[in-house]
């Protein structure tokens, strides 16, 4: 870390001074990876139609970490990581079914989870105020061991890219041509929902339920919007992702408002530019 | 003379007879306790083309799905090589295509690359995998379509690719289901020209779904009426004029063959 803050002390702002505001520092670092990772998921969640989707995905690991805290873990985010996953299993299956992100069923299980969360995180007349911080999410409390954990989690759904991603983006795009070309596609669908599952989970605490969809969906649908292959659409939203989040840091900071919602307006501001760029075009 | 479904089998078709040949006996797919299809035989030789027609529902897909080994079925599918030798046939899949998103960024050679490669198509293509790519396309005269995205592509064009991504490898038959759906009727003749191209140049037999009747004339040399059973097979003429014909699709096609409203 004291190569990071090294680094960050050469910045030309006055929280980057030496030895002060380290939460900003480890806030920042933490953005740089976190929003990659966003970035990457992003494109596929956009091109699956998933959008809403990982918006019940996330409302279920809320509940997961509302079960994990009952339970008197010591880690409620483990129990929230198995939760999520077997909602994304059962969320796998349902889809494979009714052969389409019906957003009825979606809804269903989505209103279903989060009211079992709230239930049982006020059970026996609890106050809901110990999970606010899920809601809205604090980047600004992130510790080093932490961002570890980020660094580490994507460095795996790069390993997972790079080893899956055709299959998977084969298996959402056209589903018979996989199955004609021998992918498993339920197997690659439940993948890439289960790793959906496992970073909202994870970054829950620090980017908070309520705007963690927008960083799923916003940098990909944005560049969708101007991109003209692959490539172009991974790095575009991967870019965006990170531009808006170092942005979004510094608005929060000067204006004193949440992290998680500044880099969203961002990203909502990026996505219209692209969208007036498309019509343009 | 007139053709019944006995003497077909030993009459030699386009091509070289004999040279290998699917033969289907006695085949049956029942799926959630109704019966799908029910005592299906005929023969596939090389470099034949046969279309198979009947109404939705008939049991299309589900032989080839039978004959691709994704469902379980009753009877026998055999493919032998020249001289009778047994083998396993490589096929080809053309599967029916959903319309892709007109702004989907996919282009061309991502979708390509991700399913003849392990190259990771978020990445730019290194120019050896495009090369390749480029002389898969070719063999459809579509290399002008590899930097297109895939939701700009008219319903031909796209039909091109997916049969380039059959032949990759080379397939010993090919199997298209409803290739002509949502393909103009300059783009129909120009797969169709392309497929007895196909036929010829790798020596495979093609079969393929169709609803557009107009076309069994010109390209193809058997066509097969199938619903659950089959019920006539034949020359597209003895087809087309046939009772069982004009009993499914209560249509009177004259001698040139038509188009249904």
């Amino acid at each position: 870390m004291s190569v990071w803050y090294w680094l960050v002390s050469w910045l030309p702002f006055e929280w980057a001074a030496p030895d002060t505001m380290l939460f900003m520092k480890n806030a920042l670092l933490a953005v740089l990876v976190v929003t990659p990772l966003f970035g990457l998921l992003s494109t596929m969640v956009v091109e699956s139609r998933m959008a809403f989707f990982s918006d019940a995905l996330g409302h279920s690991a809320f509940t997961g970490m509302a079960i994990g805290a009952i339970c008197g873990l010591a880690a409620p985010v483990g129990a929230a990581v198995i939760f999520s996953v077997v909602i994304a299993l059962l969320f796998t299956l349902v889809r494979q079914k009714t052969h389409m992100a019906s957003d009825t069923a979606i809804s269903v299980f989505s209103s279903a989870a989060v009211a079992l969360g709230i239930f049982l995180s006020t059970l026996g007349g609890q106050s809901f105020t110990k999970f606010n911080n899920l809601l809205i999410g604090d980047i600004l409390s992130v510790a080093p061991a932490e961002i570890g954990l980020l660094a580490l989690i994507l460095l795996a759904l790069v390993v997972l890219w790079v080893t899956s991603f055709n299959q998977m983006m084969l298996s959402s795009v056209h589903q018979a041509l996989a199955d004609s070309r021998g992918i498993q596609v339920f197997w690659k669908n439940f993948l890439f929902t289960a790793a959906i599952a496992v970073v909202v989970t994870i970054t829950m605490t620090w980017v908070g339920l309520l705007v963690i969809n927008a960083l799923l969906v916003l940098p990909g649908a944005a560049a969708r919007n101007i991109a003209r292959n692959l490539p172009q659409y991974h790095l575009i939203s991967v870019l965006g992702g990170i531009v808006c989040g170092i942005g979004g840091l510094m608005v929060s900071y000067y204006f004193g408002a949440s992290t998680g919602a500044s880099i969203t307006l961002l990203l909502a501001l990026w996505f219209f530019l692209t969208l007036l760029f498309k019509r343009a075009r | 003379m007139r053709l019944t479904k006995q003497h077909y089998s030993r009459i030699p078709m386009p091509g070289k007879p004999g040279t290998c040949r699917l033969q289907v006996k006695n085949l049956g797919v029942t799926l959630e306790g109704e019966s799908i299809l029910r005592d299906i035989s005929f023969q596939l030789n090389c470099r034949e083309i046969v279309a198979l027609i009947g109404p939705n529902g008939a049991g299309k897909s589900s032989l080839f799905r039978s004959i691709l080994g994704q469902i379980p079925y009753v009877g026998s599918i055999q493919f032998e090589l020249a001289g009778g030798y047994p083998s396993h046939p490589k096929i080809g899949y053309v599967p029916q295509s959903p319309s892709f998103d007109r702004s989907c960024p996919i282009s061309v050679l991502d979708f390509f690359t991700a399913a003849i490669s392990r190259w990771p198509v978020f990445l730019p293509v290194p120019a050896p995998l495009r090369e390749k790519v480029t002389e898969c396309l070719s063999r459809v005269h579509g290399e002008a379509l590899l930097h297109k995205r895939i939701g700009s592509l008219s319903g031909g064009e796209l039909q091109r690719v997916l049969l380039a991504l059959a032949l990759e490898p080379i397939p010993q038959i090919l199997i298209l289901d409803e290739p002509l759906s949502g393909v103009d009727v300059g783009g129909e003749h120009l797969l169709l020209e392309m497929l007895d191209e196909i036929r010829q140049k790798y020596d495979l037999s093609i079969l393929f779904s169709t609803h557009d009747f107009s076309t069994l004339r010109h390209y193809a040399d058997k066509v097969i009426l199938l619903q659950q059973a089959i019920l006539k097979v034949g020359t597209p003429v003895e087809v087309l004029q046939s009772p069982e014909f004009q009993a499914v699709f209560h249509l009177n096609l004259g001698e040139e063959g038509g188009k249904p409203q």
